[in-house]
Order: structure tokens, then sequence, then C-alpha cells
């Protein structure tokens, strides 16, 4: 059995990882800290997905992640700072 | 780079008290089971000895030097003359010593075995899992005790058994505390962990007491009644017995007396320790006082309801805050709440006295001079604090000289007066709208009252429901509670972005009498109606052909709203034979006169109510809530002078009708054993995804619940809108026409979980019917109504099926009520901040906008932010052809 890429699942919204730059801009627009982010862990099965693409990310990376199914606003995106484990 | 998380606690240890330790924390060495001397003065070395704090305000500490506000109380100890178990540890110490040998000490495992368990213990050691860790323990103890040859010595040790509550045997000899602590002096340290105890801090032998400590006294005071008699605390009475008997066991120890009293002595001391720390230990009989009442011990005072956790820690008592039972005033306003003069007096609110107000405090402290209840309330001064805090208290006799001396600077706690702010409240307090500002009317009698239109959101009625109210204390409070708490601004409920107060019951049946068919009414009557409410002007008087003058219910409704209503809704009515040609179903609203439609549940009923939801919108919150309070006035008015009732005799049909509604459940019978026919002749296949027997039970609940409809069609048929319980149902004002042919023709199907009633006897419900019958009557169909009663098993299968509905609501509540705490202790700290994010107390993102959308959806449009149609409709009125309301 091949290896099943879960981002594919209609269940599990789009990941993606944040280019550094993206990161500075996104930190300055919302003008938070990145520590208060919403967390991810290294070990999340997405990680390792996205790590094949991207190659390793290391903690303290941004995930973007696109949701499709708000009752309220339909698509609402949010971000998460990557933690160890 | 290292991200910093928010930390907690990360770890909490428990360790037991050695006898070494309880001897280093005691100030003194209790000796004597004395408390006071004849003097009252507390006995040296006794259990109110000094040393331990005091409670008596004239004495000073000999610990600390401190007095009763400032000595935290120091612990003593007592010497046990033999050791006692402790109650709380017999688990443990059976479960040690069956694993331990009796001879050596070690547990009785292999070395490989013992160095296998260390390792799984290191392994998740790390982790913070403590169950992980207990299943270890239990597995290697219940391990160790499968082996009665020990590894180390090969001694033979055999099987100890615990005889509830504290007595241990060996092969049915007793082993004495003394000897069980023998042996779990020898156990090695290195043992400990795998028998789940931490070397260092705790020890298996200190689980048999040798050294007993004595709680400070301020834990155990003693009370003296206002005879003078003194009356010592139940922890105090215990440890004295426990005193005693120590005294005693030493005395015969030291003297040799014979074993045998030794051991009863011996006994008798592990009683009254055991009692001590838990009078309710089950196979032993509580201790009690002489008058029979059982001593509450330390358990005690911790455990259930009343005990110190949920009692004390859990539970908050207020001050300013009254409690009493509740009843409906339709001239009150939504937003205010009638107070009972005696609670008014009650209830105080602090002023300071400045010069703007110190001609009205003044005169508030003489009205506390012959206070006449029978004419108008007027508030006066139950205290007044000077600068320096003193409180002084105002008497008949003393307040004119107080108010003579009144200071700028002081303050007065004064009684509540009308417009006060105050809360409001009806427990179970499931949303924010089950805490409301209310301000205040002092009423007489002894009920807290309220207009009816608030029973919805406190979810109150006045089978004598009890309420709360809390008097706010400061400016800001009071500030606070007027803008995001009063009954006007909780209008909308955020949970669908509607009204959730409106009109109940009668309020909706009167609206419905006066507007339904714009019923005449005769000027005289129509004047004392219009006396309910304050208007400034009369309706339109017309005249019949008599000459007689009327007003017309419509044009009565339209003095009530506000300028410049244009609406166009739906009613509830939507039936054809009330209302052929639709003009009663149809609301139309044009510059606020009613012109066609009647007024129902649509209109003004709570969550539904279209016109109050658009008044609310429009004019705002305090309009609307004059529009409430003057649709409650009016209905007050219309159904005290129009009169309306309902009695039994409304469920009253022709025989006709009596005799179709027998038809309709005869025939259901019918059509039931013809279906059971089949069934046997094998002649029904069954449906997909259903076996056989289920597509049977499915045909015949479609059957009999068409036979249901048949009845309720007929009983429509035969009610007409001239009934009164009609009347209430098709308003929406209360039930609906299901109750109603329940009443007048068959009550239908009695269903458990859905089905039909099947369990009972072997093969049948109940012993009146034949084994295998599956017939309409033996599976709960009752062809009886309400109204002529119920046959014996009809009677039997309503009682189940409504028991059905009783238990369900028992389990949900309890389980709503587990799961929404459990959502409240996650969710309570969590605010939106300035930029519209949900953040927590450390500032960290829940949400980047709330509720993913930025909305509030008590400011919605039911859950919308905008609703165009509204905007469009106001703005080009019935040029905008769009979605009708
Ligand atoms: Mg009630
Ligand atoms: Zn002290
Ligand atoms: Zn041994």
């Amino acid at each position: 059995m091949g290896k099943y890429n879960i981002l594919k699942h209609e269940l599990v919204p789009a990941h993606e990882l944040l280019s550094k730059e993206e990161e500075e801009e996104l930190l300055k627009n919302l003008g938070i800290k990145r520590e208060q982010l919403p967390k991810i862990r290294k070990s999340d099965p997405v990680i390792k997905i996205l790590e094949e693409k991207y190659g390793p990310i290391e903690p303290g990376r941004i995930i973007k992640i696109i949701r499709n199914n708000s009752r309220t606003s339909g698509i609402y995106i949010v971000y998460r700072m990557v933690v160890g484990e | 780079m290292s991200a910093e998380i928010s930390k907690g606690i990360k770890e909490i240890k428990f360790a037991l008290l050695s006898p070494d330790e309880i001897r280093k924390m005691s100030a003194v060495k209790v000796i004597t089971p004395d408390t006071y001397d004849d003097d009252g003065y507390p006995i040296e070395k006794g259990l109110m000895d000094l040393a331990m704090g005091t409670i008596e305000p004239g004495l000073k500490c000999k610990t600390c030097g401190g007095k009763v506000d400032t000595c935290p109380g120091h612990f003593g100890h007592i010497e046990l003359a033999l050791p006692v178990i402790h109650i709380g540890f017999t688990k443990e110490i059976y479960s040690i010593l069956n694993a331990t040998c009796a001879n050596c000490g070690r547990i009785r495992l292999t070395e490989d075995a013992i160095k296998d368990f260390k390792e799984r213990i290191n392994a998740i050691k790390s982790k913070l899992v403590d169950v992980e860790y207990d299943d270890i323990v239990s597995e290697a103890e219940s391990e160790a005790s499968d082996v009665s040859i020990c590894p180390y010595c090969h001694f033979e040790n055999k099987k100890i058994t615990l005889e509830k509550p504290t007595t241990f045997r060996e092969e049915g000899r007793k082993l004495t505390p003394k000897e069980i602590r023998e042996r779990f002096e020898k156990i090695p340290d290195d043992d400990l962990i795998l028998l789940g105890l931490e070397p260092g801090v705790a020890r298996p032998e200190w689980m048999i007491l040798t050294v007993f400590p004595v709680p400070p006294v301020n834990v155990r005071p003693t009370i003296t009644l206002e005879t003078g008699e003194r009356s010592e605390d139940d922890l105090t009475h215990k440890l004295v017995d426990i005193i005693r008997i120590n005294q005693r066991l030493r005395e015969n120890r030291d003297q040799g007396s014979p074993q045998l009293i030794i051991e009863d002595l011996w006994e008798l001391l592990q009683y009254h320790a055991t009692t001590y720390f838990d009078n309710q230990t089950p196979g032993v009989p509580p201790a009690k006082h002489r008058s029979g009442r059982s001593l509450k011990t330390l358990v005690q005072r911790l455990k259930g309801k009343e005990g110190r956790f949920r009692s004390n820690l859990s539970g908050k008592r207020v001050n300013f805050s009254a409690r009493t039972v509740i009843s409906p005033e339709p001239f009150l306003s939504v937003n205010q709440v009638g107070v009972p003069i005696k609670a008014a007096r009650e209830l105080t609110v602090t002023e300071t006295v400045t010069e703007h107000n110190i001609d009205r405090i003044k005169e508030m402290i003489r009205n506390s001079i012959n206070v006449d209840e029978s004419s108008e309330y007027k508030p006066a001064v139950n205290y007044i604090i000077k600068e320096d805090n003193k409180r002084m208290k105002v008497t008949e006799k003393n307040a004119n000289e107080l108010a003579d001396k009144l200071q700028l600077g002081w303050k007065v706690e004064r009684q509540l007066q009308d417009g006060d702010i105050v809360l409001f409240n009806r427990q179970p307090s499931l949303h924010r709208m089950s805490m409301m500002a209310h301000e205040v009317k002092v009423l007489p009698y002894r009920t807290f009252r309220f207009n009816v239109a608030v029973c919805t959101p406190y979810n109150a009625d006045f089978d004598g429901d009890e309420m709360n109210l809390h008097v706010l204390q400061s400016q800001e409070a009071r500030a606070e509670a007027e803008i995001l708490m009063k009954v006007q601004e909780n209008f909308l409920s955020p949970r669908f972005g509607g009204p959730i107060m409106g009109a109940i019951h009668d309020h909706i049946t009167a609206m419905f009498l006066l507007t339904f068919r714009n019923r005449k009414i005769a000027k005289e009557l129509g004047i004392h109606i219009l006396s309910y409410v304050n208007v400034d002007k009369l309706p339109p008087i017309h005249k019949d052909e008599k000459g007689k003058e009327y007003f017309l219910g419509r044009e009565i409704f339209s003095l009530i709203l506000p300028e410049g209503v244009n609406i166009t809704f739906k009613g509830k009515i939507n039936d054809k034979i009330i209302d052929p040609d639709g003009t009663e179903g149809l609301v139309v609203i044009r510059d606020s006169k009613l012109i066609s439609g009647a007024i129902d549940e649509n209109a003004v009923g709570t969550m539904k109510g279209v016109l109050l939801d658009y008044i609310i919108r429009k004019y705002g919150n305090a309009r609307a809530a004059k529009f409430l309070d003057d649709v409650t006035r009016l209905a007050a008015g219309v159904i005290s002078y129009i009169g309306f009732s309902t009695g039994i005799d409304d469920e009253d049909v022709p025989l006709q009708a009596k005799a179709q509604l027998r038809e309709v459940g005869l025939e259901a019978i019918r059509r039931v054993e013809k279906l059971i026919e089949n069934y046997k002749e094998g002649l029904i296949g069954p449906e997909p995804g259903k076996t056989l027997e289920d597509t049977l039970e499915s045909l015949i609940m479609k059957e009999l619940s068409k036979a249901r409809e048949k009845s309720s069609e007929i009983a429509s048929n035969y009610l007409g809108i001239e009934n009164s319980t009609v009347k209430m149902a098709k308003s929406g004002a209360r039930a609906n026409m299901t109750n109603l042919a329940q009443m007048a023709g068959i009550i239908g199907q009695q269903s458990i979980r859905g089905k039909r009633q099947h369990r009972g006897y072997t093969g049948r419900t109940l012993s009146h019917f034949k084994k295998g019958d599956l017939g309409a009557y033996a599976r709960g169909f009752v062809t009886s109504s309400y109204k002529e009663g119920l046959k014996p098993t009809e009677y039997f299968f309503h009682a189940v099926g409504g028991r059905e509905g009783l238990v369900d609501t028992a389990v949900r509540t309890s389980r709503s009520g587990y799961m929404q705490r459990r959502l409240i202790n996650a969710l309570e700290d969590l605010k939106v901040s300035e930029d519209r994010s949900v953040v927590d107390t450390e500032d960290s993102i829940i949400q980047l906008v709330y509720g993913e959308d930025g909305v509030d959806p008590s400011r919605s449009f039911g859950g919308k932010s905008v609703d165009v149609d509204f905007v469009l409709r106001e703005k080009f009125g019935d040029k905008y052809g769009g979605e009708k309301q």
C-alpha cells in the first residue's frame, strides 16, 4: 500500500508553509508576537507531509491553514506556529 | 529558536507525615484530656494548651505571642502507647503486606523483574501520566503477591487477609499494628518505588501511627453558648477519647496487665483513631454525642454538599441580596422589578454625603421616625458611617440627633428606593439573560414582581418559583449594569439574533381577541380598556345602524405603535376555514395603522415576534420596551373587559363527530389487523435495510399516525374559531391543534424510543393480551380521548410513554449541565480584544476574528450582519418589491 497524502483528503483543510518574508509581513499586519499564534506540533502528520515538499520545518515557522467550512464566514484562514515534539 | 509557551502548575506531590515530622511541628505534647480549669483558663499540656494558639480575645499564644487575629494556630501531638492503623491507608497497607517478604522486607520479585519494572517507570517519568505509573505499581504488587517463597531469603510467606475495617490476619492469626510496623521498617528504600511510594518523603511504616497530631485550637474552637455554658468541637471530643484510652493503655501496659485487657484497650484506641479520621467508615459504628447525633470528624468536614469544598470553597455567599417568591405584575415595565417593602428596608445602598445630597439624606435619616407602612414608602437610613469608619445604627430615638450631626464626607447606608438599579436572577443561570438589571419599584406585600414578558429569558413561572436580587454598591457597577445588563439591552438573544422577550400566553390571546376580524368594541368598554394604557388620544369613533358608538380593535392596537411603522408580514393564522380570503393571516401596517391581519404570536410573541423585532431595530431598545409595556397593559385591559375562559366543554364535539372519530379508530385497528394477517401469510416483503418485523412495524406506525392526523382533522372541522381552546391554539398563545385532538378525539400511539410498546411479559406487553398479539391495542394504541378517559391498559401505556419523557429530561439536564460547566470553565477567561480577535489571559490568539466573521450575534439580524431587505424596504417603501418578511 502506497503512502497516502492526508492533505488530499476532503476533510483536511489546505496547509501551506509561509516564507520568512511572509511571516514578517503577517506578524506586522496582525500586530502580534509569533508566540501568540495558535500552535501546531512538529510531529503533526500534516507537517511531515509538508516537509516532503518544503524540506525540514524547524519550530517557530508559521503554517497557514485555509478552511473552507466556516459556518459563519465560509472561508476562514488561521495561522499556526510550529512547536517542537 | 525556542517558543515561549505559558506554563501552569507542573506537579503536585503528596507525602506522608513521619512521626519525627509530627513531633517537630508540634508546639506541645498533649498529655491530659482536660481542656479548661475552673476559672475557664486553658490547662497546660491539655487539649486547649495556649501553645496551640488561642481563641479567646484576651489571651496570647504561647508559641508565637500573637492574639486571636494574628496567631495562625499551631499543632500539638500525642505520643501513642501502642501504634494504630491510619484508616486512610488500609488498602495500601494490605497490598504492601502481601507484596513484601515478612522476614527480610524485600519485595517478592526477582532482581530481573525489579529491574524491568524500574525501567518501565523511568521511561514514563518525564511524562505527566500518573495513571500509567499507578498501573505499573499495581501490576508489580499483584505479581509480587503471587509469589510466596521470597526470592532473597527463601522464607515462606503466608497469605494475609484484610478484615474490614482495620484487622489484618495471617492465616487466621491477628497481626497487631506493631507487628505490621516492624515488617514495614525492614522494607529497603530501593523497593519503595515499586510499591507506589517515593523514598525520602514516604515510608510505609508511617501509615501506622505512633504519634498523633493534634490540630490547632482555632481549627476546633470552643463555642460559648448564650447560657455561658461551653461546648467543645467534635474533634476535641474525639481527641479527649483518644488521650483517655491512650493513658489507660499505657498504664495497663506498664503494669503488665493481662494481654486480653491490653488488646481490648488497644482495639478501643484503634476505634477512636479511626472515627477521628472518618466517622462513617463502613463496618465501624459511628461515634455519637450524648444527644445521639453522630460526630462530625475530619472526613465529614470535607466531604459532600455541606463539606468544605462544595459548600465553602466552591459556594459563595453575598451580602446585599434578597430572595423571595415571584409573581406577575402587568403594570410594571419590563425594566422594573417590584420589591416588597420588607426587603427594601433591609437592603441598602451606600451613599457618600456631599453638598448636593446632604439635605436629602438628612430627611432620609429622619424618615426612621414614626414609620407608617400603610402610607407611601419613604426610604430611611439604616446606618451612618463616620469618616473614621465607625458605624452607627440609626434608630427612632437617635435619628434627629444624627441628622443634625451629619457631615460632608460621611457615608450612609440608605434603604432601597424607586429607580435603584439591581440585578435580578433566577437559577439555574444557563445564559446571560438569567441575570439582568432592573429598576426597583418598592411595593407592598411579600413577593418580587415583574412584567411577564421577562418570564422567557429567566425561564420563570409563578407556581412557587423564587428569585434572587442583588443591590449594586458602586457607581461603576450601576453604570455598567445599566448599559450592559438592563432588560431592554437584552431583547435580542445572542443565540439567534432575534427577540427573546415578548408577549406570552394571555397577552397573545388578548392581542388576538382585539385584532382578529377587527373586533368592534363598544365605546364605553373601549375607554375602560384604554385606561390601562398611557395614550393621549382616542381611536376614531364609529357608529352602528342603531347609532351606538364603538371602536375598532385594530385602531385601538394602532395607538400603541410608534410613528412611521410600515411593515407587512405573515401572521400565524394560515387556515382556509377561519380565514378564507387570507386577510387575517397577512398583517399589513401602513403609517402605524394596522390595516389588516390579526396580531398573534408571529407579531409580538417571544422568539417569533416580527413586529417586535422591527420595532427594536428601527426605534431602539427604549422604544421597544415602551411598546412591550403597552402591549402588556393593553392585553390586561382587553382580557379583563372582553373576558376569556376555557373549560372542559370546549372539547365537546357533536355526536356526528364522535361517531366519525370512533370510526377512525376502528378503521385504523382493522387496517393494522389486515397488515398483521398479510405478514403472517408472508405477503409483506422486507423494505430495503429492514427486517420483515421492522417493515411490519413501520407500516403499522404509518397507519396509526395517519389515524391520529385524521382525528385531528375531524376535531378541527368541528371546533371553530369561536372555541376558546382553538383561539389559543391558532393564535399561538398556548397548545396546538394536536393537543386539542387528543382531548376531543384520539390520543394515539404511545411509544417508547420511537417504537410501539413491546416490553413487559414474555411475548406480550401486559397479561391482558394473548402472547404474540401484535395488534394495535396490545402495543399501546390509545383510541380513547383525554376527555372520555382511558381504559386501564391504555392508561398503563400512557404512563409508560409519559415516564420516558420524564426520564429523558432528568438525564438530559444533568448531562447538558455537566457539558456546559466544562465549556464554561474552558472558555471563561477568553475575551474579544479591540481588534476583534479572541485572546486568552496570556494574549495568545484563539481566533483571529471573533466567530470567524466578527459579528456579534446579539447585534445581528438573525445571525447576518446586515438585513439588506430591511434597509431597502425602509428606503423605498412599497416600491421595493423584494422579499416580504
Ligand atoms: Mg416553576
Ligand atoms: Zn501562635
Ligand atoms: Zn525475604
